[in-house]
This record gives structure tokens, sequence and C-alpha cells, in this order.
């Protein structure tokens, strides 16, 4: 039935937020991490979204039925990708983290950029779940037809 | 004169599951309003319920391999999930818009409920007429 579908793609859509609302966390929290190299300096991540395909399956799937024409099945992290923008260089020769030359490097991270990015998974979060709170009034009227 | 359900519940039955299987679509474009390149999809409602509640459409599918998808198959379900004409596409490819996705989503749901409401009073037409009080 499609209707428990609604709670499979909204659910996908509530964890993938989620798993962004993370790495905002992450990029929060380590906004001002300093390290005394560039390679080591924490640089800021973002998830990759990407729609999940219905999987068709082979031989006697019912595909081209009630249950075949579904658009997607929801969202998927495929993968996380730290920033590439250019980290940021200080000289504070009296840090304990410098280097030989007085610089220490700051993280990439734009925290007005991430504040914005919170919000928006929080709304998309939100959505997705007033999607499945509709879907499940839904069904729940299904299940009484007939009862008068 | 043999009663079916089929003929007792008229187009109800058929306006019910086209509306929960719009609400997948639906739900489906909500949970991709970030996904790049994601283009937003929407069932024709009509053009499905004319071929639902139409017979003798479906055309069975020839399998010369394995591996070839066999069943039947609806040849107006292809077009009828469509793309939807974005009002502003984003630059990252993404045609969903979250505040129409929502109000097509809150309007099929209130469809949803009328469609259930009158099949609820089919069934209790029949409940009536078997019971006789």
């Amino acid at each position: 039935m499609s209707l428990s579908n609604v709670f499979n793609i909204a659910g996908s859509g509530m964890s993938s937020q989620s798993i962004r609302l993370n790495t905002v966390a992450s990029n929060m929290a380590n906004a001002e991490s300093v390290s005394s190299s560039s390679g080591e300096t924490y640089r800021a991540r973002q998830p990759v979204f990407q729609l999940i395909q219905q999987q068709v399956s082979g031989g006697d799937g019912d595909y081209g039925s009630s249950s075949g024409m579904s658009a997607g099945q929801g969202v998927q992290v495929v993968d996380i990708v730290e920033s590439q923008a250019p980290l940021r260089q200080q000289y504070e020769p009296n840090h304990p983290m410098a280097d030989e030359k007085g610089y220490v490097y700051y993280p990439n991270v734009n925290v007005v950029e991430e504040m914005t990015n919170m919000i928006s998974a929080s709304r998309s979060f939100q959505t997705n779940a007033d999607i499945m709170n509709t879907a499940k009034e839904m069904m729940q009227r299904v299940l009484t037809l007939g009862q008068s | 004169m043999a009663i079916t359900f089929d003929s007792a519940l008229g187009i109800h039955q058929s306006a019910l599951l086209v509306r929960s299987q719009r609400a997948e679509v639906l739900a489906n474009n909500i949970a991709n309003a970030d996904t790049p390149n994601y283009k937003a999809r929407d069932l024709d409602f009509k053009s499905i319920l004319a071929g639902q509640s139409g017979s003798g459409q479906m055309m069975s599918v020839d399998r010369s391999q394995r591996g070839h998808i066999g069943g039947l198959i609806d040849p107006s379900f292809a077009a009828d999930l469509m793309y939807r004409q974005s009002l502003q596409p984003s630059i990252d490819g993404n045609t969903v818009d979250v505040q129409i996705e929502q109000a097509e989503f809150a309007r099929n749901a209130m469809d949803f409920q009328a469609s259930f409401t009158l099949l609820n009073k089919k069934f209790a037409g029949l409940m009536k007429a078997i019971t006789g009080e």
C-alpha cells in the first residue's frame, strides 16, 4: 500500500535532514579548532543528498501495476564532502599551536552560512514530520472504514 | 443481477487509491526539497482516474529474455507521472517549491477525506439495505 510508503519517504527525509543538522553541529563546534598546519585543520563538512531510485526487480515484479508507478523512494545521504574553501591563516606568535613562522590555521567554517543551513534543515525536517503526521491521519481514517 | 462491490462502490475506491499514490509522489517531492538536480513530479489525477475506471486498457509485456520485466503495463501510467513546471528553479537544478508541494499535499489529504467519506456512506447505505431497519 502506498500510504505506508509515505512513512518511509518522510522518514528518509527526516533522517537525511538530521544528518545535515549533525554536520552543522560539528562545523559549529569546530569553528575555532586551530591547528599548526593546514593539513591537520578541520574543514567544513557538507552532506550530499541524492534521490533513492526505485528498485525494479526482475522476474515477476508487478511493475506497471499500481505499486510500480512511484516517482522515487525518498532521499539519502550518499557522501559527506569537505569544503575546499581556503583556511583562515592568522599571525599569532604567542599561540601555543603556532608554527615556526608564528601562524595558526583556523577552519574554513563560515558560521553565518552554518546558521542558515541549520534553519533550512530544521524547516525541512518539520515539513517532513508534518507529512508523516498527515499520512498517519489518512491511514487511521481508512482503518475506520465501514464503521458508522 | 449479481451484486458486486465494484458496481456498488463506484468510482470512490479507485479515487482513494489514486489519492494515496499521489500522497506518495508529493511526499517524495518534499523529502527531496534539498536534493540537487531533483525535478518535482506529480500525477495527473484526471487522466489516471479515467484510465483506472476504464476497462481493458492494460497491455501485457512480452518477455523475450531473462531479466526482462513482465506483468501488465498500463500505457497511460508512464505519461501520468509528469514533471512539474517550476516557477522558480534553483541554481542547483532543483525544481521543488516546498510551499506549493505542501499546499498540494494538504489539498490531496482533503480530497482523500472526501473520497473516504463518500466510500463510507456507500458502506453505510449497503448496511442499511442489508439490515432493513
